[in-house]
């Protein structure tokens, strides 16, 4: 059963002189229950822009997002959404932004905090609920604004390159953990980045864009089976993968420059 | 000395201190010297002596109560009606667009102009003193605190959204408690310049107040007393300044880190 389906979705700006640029071609994709489909393309193809769309942040020029079959007409507490920049709220402590939806939707006190301290700890922050944002490393920061999609139960999260600011460590280190969540908590994840170590590793699925206007070109499960020890990267099938990703990617970075240079 | 190499803290206070005793010691040897006369310019000693006498035997203390009550029931005034217009002008467009061309008029139309207008309307009475208080802080206020609530940073507002927050929850929960720091710090420098207005507003068609003795003291070369004046008015700005500092910094914990 498809929790998303995104159906002939486009989306063209209104440039400086009038004539309209075409960011986003007619664009399909259904994302089942308990998917993680990563969307992997060069920048700016408008991969943000599809997920933005989704998460009601921008509105297409043509075609609908349908989630569990209901037109989305903005933004809504059922499509949570990491973003690559620290969005925490800077005047809350970590546990209270964890409470911000959940407070929002007017759940007694007692349960907020229930609820908030599960993720904080299954985000590894236990001790640091008290701690201001502008406290916490990138990654805490990170793992927070996890915690607090989580928290509020959304049907899919939303992930707009969200480790995309970190140090490359922290980012494998972030990456695992938020595998880890996904294997035990099984929700469904559209996640856009532009590292195809990072689209394999953590997809299910991998959605590879074209670059301006972007469209979806290649679309393949990821052979490798759950739970994803860190070593898997370092398996045939893998390199196998990426080895044709990273061709694909290639191709549309060229493209990418090509027009720009034009 | 290097640039932007941070002092340390008791090196602060002593340097911060030392231009005061400088100022002080400059004063001092100009009247003592002789260099100026003692009808333009009195010395510390008898200015402190006038000062004590003012407050002793001339009822002073009830002139600087009156002072601080004008100055800051005016802002009060200004603030309540400021607050909720600025935050709506910075959140609503439309609405900005329909104030903000006005306000922005407003603005540049200076307090202690008013003041004939406003005694022949309100009289000489404290709805004047208040009245002048209120024009030079209102629209300045409003302005400020549209700008604060309009530079709201969007990503904040988008994660809010994805969060379920409506309209009001946003207001409510994002736009103010981000914006509140920075409020905060606008309304500390108003009313620094609400002190001004007063003394203004005093100097004309007053029976009392700090700016009323020193129009007194100026019909009787009283300059002793017209500094001591001065001197009580600045002294009063900076404990409000620091009172206001010091209750932004324990209410807004978070805006200091990382600074």
């Amino acid at each position: 059963m498809n929790v998303l389906a995104i159906r002939g979705v486009s989306r063209s700006f209104a440039s400086a002189h009038g004539a309209a640029t075409l960011a986003l071609q007619a664009t399909d994709l259904q994302v089942a229950e308990n998917d993680f489909v990563t969307i992997l393309g060069p920048s700016g193809c408008g991969k943000s822009t599809l997920l933005r769309i989704v998460a009601g942040l921008d509105h297409p020029t043509g075609g609908e997002v349908l989630l569990d079959g209901r037109r989305i007409a903005g933004p809504g507490a059922d499509r949570g959404m990491v973003f690559q920049s620290y969005t925490l709220f800077p005047w809350l402590s970590v546990l209270e932004n964890v409470c911000f939806g959940l407070r929002e939707r007017g759940l007694p006190r007692a349960q907020q905090l229930e609820v908030a301290n599960g993720f904080v700890a299954k985000v590894g922050l236990r001790g640091f609920e008290s701690h201001f944002p502008k406290q916490l490393s990138g990654g805490m920061q990170q793992r927070t604004a996890i915690a607090r999609a989580l928290a509020n139960g959304p049907r899919i999260l939303l992930m707009d390159e969200p480790f995309g600011a970190l140090d490359h460590q922290t980012r494998e280190l972030m990456q695992e953990l938020l595998l880890g969540i996904w294997e035990s908590e099984r929700k469904t994840v559209l996640f856009v980045t532009h590292d195809i170590d990072e689209a394999v590793f953590m997809g299910s699925r991998v959605v590879v864009m074209s670059a301006r206007p972007g469209r979806i070109k290649l679309d393949r499960p990821v052979p490798i089976p759950h739970p994803r020890h860190y070593s898997v990267k370092t398996t045939a099938a893998f390199s196998e993968l990426k080895a044709e990703l990273m061709e694909q990617v290639r191709v549309e970075v060229r493209a990418a420059q090509a027009a720009a240079n034009a | 000395m290097k640039p932007l190499v941070p002092v340390a803290p008791g090196a602060r206070i002593v340097l911060g201190v030392a231009f005061f005793v400088l100022f002080v010691a400059v004063w001092a040897a100009a009247t003592f010297g002789g260099l100026v006369s003692k009808t333009f310019l009195a010395d510390p000693v008898s200015m402190l002596a006038s000062g004590w006498a003012l407050l002793t035997k001339m009822g002073f203390a009830y002139d600087i109560g009156m002072t601080v009550w004008r100055v800051v029931g005016g802002f009060l005034i200004a603030a309540v009606l400021a607050l909720p217009l600025g935050v709506a002008m910075g959140a609503y467009k439309p609405i900005e667009a329909f104030f903000e061309p006005f306000v922005s008029f407003a603005r540049y139309l200076p307090a202690s102009a008013f003041i004939p207008l406003l005694i022949l309307w309100a009289g000489i009475g404290e709805a004047q003193k208040l009245a002048v208080i209120f024009i030079g802080s209102f629209f300045q206020l409003v302005l400020m605190i549209a700008v604060i609530v309009g530079n709201t940073r969007r990503d904040l507002v988008e994660a809010a959204y994805t969060l379920g927050v409506g309209d009001r929850g946003l207001i409510r929960r994002v736009l103010m408690p981000g914006a509140a720091p920075e409020i905060a710090e606008v309304l500390r420098t108003v009313l620094g310049w609400a002190w001004t207005y007063v003394i203004v507003a005093e100097l004309i068609g007053a029976s009392s107040g700090i700016g009323h003795m020193i129009t007194d003291s100026q019909a009787l070369l009283a300059t002793d007393q017209i500094i001591f004046g001065i001197i009580v008015i600045g002294l009063i700005g900076l404990a409000s300044d620091l009172l206001f500092k010091w209750a932004n910094r324990r209410l807004y914990p978070w805006a200091a880190l990382g600074r």
